[in-house]
């Protein structure tokens, strides 16, 4: 298995309280990794340290290595901007800006500096919707301002202002949580399919959802990983105890 | 650990699945009695009971599906209903083997009697307890209990071979005797058939116990 | 259940005299302002006229207006806000974006005094340092000391409404791999736009209103003035001085200029609102 990501002894600290603890894994190019766990389990404080989101607080702290393409992305030196372009983010509640549908796509490209023309801004925009399919929904009305989305398109309008900028990896923390069903679809159908280009992790709360487009599970608990498997394995039989319990609903 | 609502409808399951399994048990029994002691009358009675256990079969076929859409299991539930699903057709078609018996009993019963059974005893013996342990090793999850079970299948084979030979040189000897022989070596046939059955089952609670698939592979 | 149904109703009865008392006491704050702002109509709306609004004020009988006072009013609160806005909403945005520390809350902490300071003490201060040297009052020291009352209003009221952004956008900015900077600039800001523009509206309104401050900045003049190194004339001061005169004329032509400084500040008030609506 070719890793993308290997994370070495990871611990995670705010302030003096510790909230992960030890966490090595290997996150293998082109597959979905579910991180799956209980509220405040850290599944979501550790997707952050993997394009290092958690800098924005003051008081966290980083034990360990995150290897990224050979790379220690927390070596001194690490150009953090460098790094949020390499591995971009889908956030629990889309976030559009306050800006038109392209504008939301090309800000991105824009402040990277990626496109050498109008005509090339055009179409990576474009591309980027339609990766995130999108497009069809939009296309007329590329103009207007994206708070007239509904969640679901929006949600995607955020995962393509994410593709955007050409990631290798996506990050998602809980990106259907707040969809309904059939937005929910949606996007698990698009997490399957970017798995192709692009290698996908994705925390979330709902088991079936994990079970269903993931490749391999992670289950955390209290800031420790309980256990990593092949997601089949996880959800028919899992190693540990605590995995089967929590996955069958008898804690969490 | 708090009460989950699938729990209430596994155990009903679980309980539905072990009362087919001993109304599959009482008719094997009972086939065989009928034929060794010439009752047709309990021989009837297998064959009336038999919607019963048809009837059941439904029930438990429902109440999977239900479970597997509605409550969608996971891990050892999922593995538990999984089994259940698959063992259910199978008592239900030993079941089936047992009416068979029965009315074979029924026909031998109003021949004259051809041959005093010993063979046949000691191999429906064997079926019946192999099939009683395949349901207790069910019920209390002992894949070990099956796994011995499964082995005790070859000394069905090796009835079914003696019985075999010698009904066959039985309606050589004697024409007279061959409907007679013919409807025994059907008897055996559905007896081996059985063995084969419990075999099945004891591998499916291997699969609910380590969730290791041995059917069809060498290693137990 | 007979003691359950008295607690009940005595629970309803409280309950309906609690509403009542409040709904009357809202009726009562309303009906204040209406009286006050209907009473303003009622003593100014026979002086106003175009001679009043254009004119400059003449001797006692001779009509005359405050033409001058609108174009020194006016004047002042330009270079007010020219001042103030930038200032305040730098400063709001560095408290909102930069200022979890010793020293944005040390900031923080001097603004929110500034704004309970008196008025008359900012006009003193500016009459120390810019009037003195100056060597007379002028449209320049007016036009100083509503800037200085503004700014900590502005950087205030910027800093919550950026506050009010969600975190997400920033997030959402941030890993798209933008630098901090560029977040704060072209997201957080746009975003904050509408409430920011209330907060300068608001500051516009409150410093229109303020005398204390000119009475020893600005001054008064009773000519039009279009220079800043100049006495300047303002709406308040001038209805100050018409209402402390002795003549009834003054004491109308003082009601007309607060009926129009009034009808201003309400104006000012529904734009704000007109702004604010959409979002909500």
């Amino acid at each position: 298995m070719q890793s993308k990501i290997s994370i070495k002894d990871l611990d995670f600290f705010y302030g003096k309280a510790q909230a992960l603890y030890d966490i090595s894994l290997e996150i293998p190019e082109r597959e979905v990794v579910a991180f799956i766990g209980p509220s405040g389990c850290g599944k979501s404080t550790f997707l952050r340290t993997l394009n290092r989101m958690n800098d924005t607080i003051p008081i966290a702290s980083v034990k360990g290595q995150v290897i990224i393409d050979g790379k220690d992305i927390y070596a001194p030196g690490t150009d953090v901007v460098a790094l949020r372009r390499k591995v971009g983010m889908v956030f629990q509640k889309s976030n559009p800006f306050p800006k038109s549908i392209f504008e939301n796509v090309a800000y991105g490209i824009r402040i990277n500096g990626i496109h050498s023309s109008k005509e090339d801004m055009n179409n990576r925009v474009e591309k980027a919707l339609r990766d995130a399919a999108l497009w069809d929904e939009v296309k007329d009305r590329l103009s207007t301002s994206a708070f007239g989305l509904s969640g679901g398109q929006q949600q995607r309008l955020c995962i393509a202002r994410a593709l955007a900028v050409q990631p290798d990896v996506i990050l998602m923390d809980e990106p259907a949580s707040a969809l309904d069903p059939i937005a929910t679809q949606k996007i698990e159908e698009l997490v399957v399919e970017l798995k192709k280009n692009y290698t996908i992790v994705i925390v979330t709360h709902n088991m079936q959802q994990a079970a269903r487009v993931s490749d391999r599970t992670a289950f955390f608990m209290l800031g420790k990983l309980i256990e990593y498997n092949p997601t089949q394995k996880m959800f028919t039989n899992p190693n540990e105890k605590l995995t089967e319990d929590y996955i069958t609903g008898r804690f969490g | 650990m708090e009460h989950r609502i699938i729990d209430q409808q596994l155990d009903l399951l679980r309980d539905k699945i072990l009362l087919l399994g001993g109304a599959t048990e009482a008719a094997v029994n009972r086939a065989m009695q009928a034929l060794v002691e010439r009752d047709s009358e309990l021989a009837k009675k297998v064959l009336d009971e038999d919607k019963i256990i048809d009837q059941m079969e439904l029930e438990i076929d429902q109440m999977s599906i239900e479970i597997l859409a509605l409550q969608q299991p996971a891990a050892h539930d999922l593995r538990f209903v999984i089994s259940v699903a698959k063992i259910t057709p199978i008592l239900e078609r030993i079941a089936d083997h047992a009416s068979s018996i029965a009315e074979a009993a029924i026909v031998l019963n109003n021949e004259p009697q051809i041959k005093n059974y010993v063979d046949f005893p000691i191999m429906a013996k064997t079926a019946a307890e192999m099939l009683r342990s395949a349901l207790d090793a069910f019920t209390s999850e002992d894949s070990q209990l099956s796994r011995e079970v499964i082995k005790r299948d070859k000394e069905i084979d090796s009835s079914y071979k003696r019985v075999f030979n010698e009904l066959l040189e039985m309606m050589l000897d004697s024409p007279q005797s061959t409907t007679g022989a013919a409807h025994l070596l059907f008897v055996a046939k559905h007896l081996e058939r059985i063995g084969d059955y419990v075999k099945d089952i004891c591998e499916l609670n291997v699969y609910l116990t380590e969730a290791a698939f041995i059917k069809h592979s060498k290693h137990l | 259940m007979a003691e359950a149904a008295t607690v009940h109703s005595k629970r309803r009865i409280t309950n309906l005299v609690m509403t009542s008392l409040t709904a009357i006491c809202a009726v009562f704050a309303t009906s204040v302002l209406l009286i006050i702002i209907g009473f303003i109509a009622y003593q100014g709306i026979s002086s106003l006229s175009w001679e009043f609004l254009t004119d400059t004020p003449k001797p006692v009988g001779e009509g005359g207006g405050i033409g001058n006072a609108i174009v020194g009013s006016a004047m002042m609160t330009l270079l007010a806000a020219a001042i103030g806005l930038p200032i305040g909403i730098a400063a709001g945005v560095y408290l909102a974006e930069f200022g979890k520390n010793w020293y944005g809350n040390t900031i923080r902490f001097i603004a929110d005094t500034l704004i309970g300071v008196p008025s008359i003490i900012i006009g003193i201060f500016i009459y120390t340092v810019v009037v003195m040297p100056m060597g007379r009052q002028s449209g320049l020291a007016g036009g100083l000391a509503l800037a200085i009352i503004m700014i900590p209003i502005v950087a205030r009221t910027t800093e919550e409404m950026i506050n009010l952004v969600p975190n997400s956008m920033r997030e959402g900015a941030l890993a798209l791999g933008a630098p901090q900077w560029r977040v704060s600039w072209n997201i957080v800001l746009p975003a904050a736009t509408s409430g920011i523009a209330t907060g300068a509206m608001l500051a516009i309104a409150r410093i229109t209103g303020e005398t204390a401050p000119l009475l020893f900045t600005a001054l008064n003049s009773r000519f039009y003035n279009f220079y800043y190194d100049q006495p300047m004339s303002s709406l308040t001061v001038q209805i100050y001085n018409f209402a402390t005169g002795p003549f009834e004329v003054e004491h109308a032509m003082a009601w007309a200029a607060t009926l129009l400084l009034v009808g201003f500040i309400l104006v000012i008030n529904i734009v704000v609102r007109y702004l604010t609506r959409k979002k909500y």
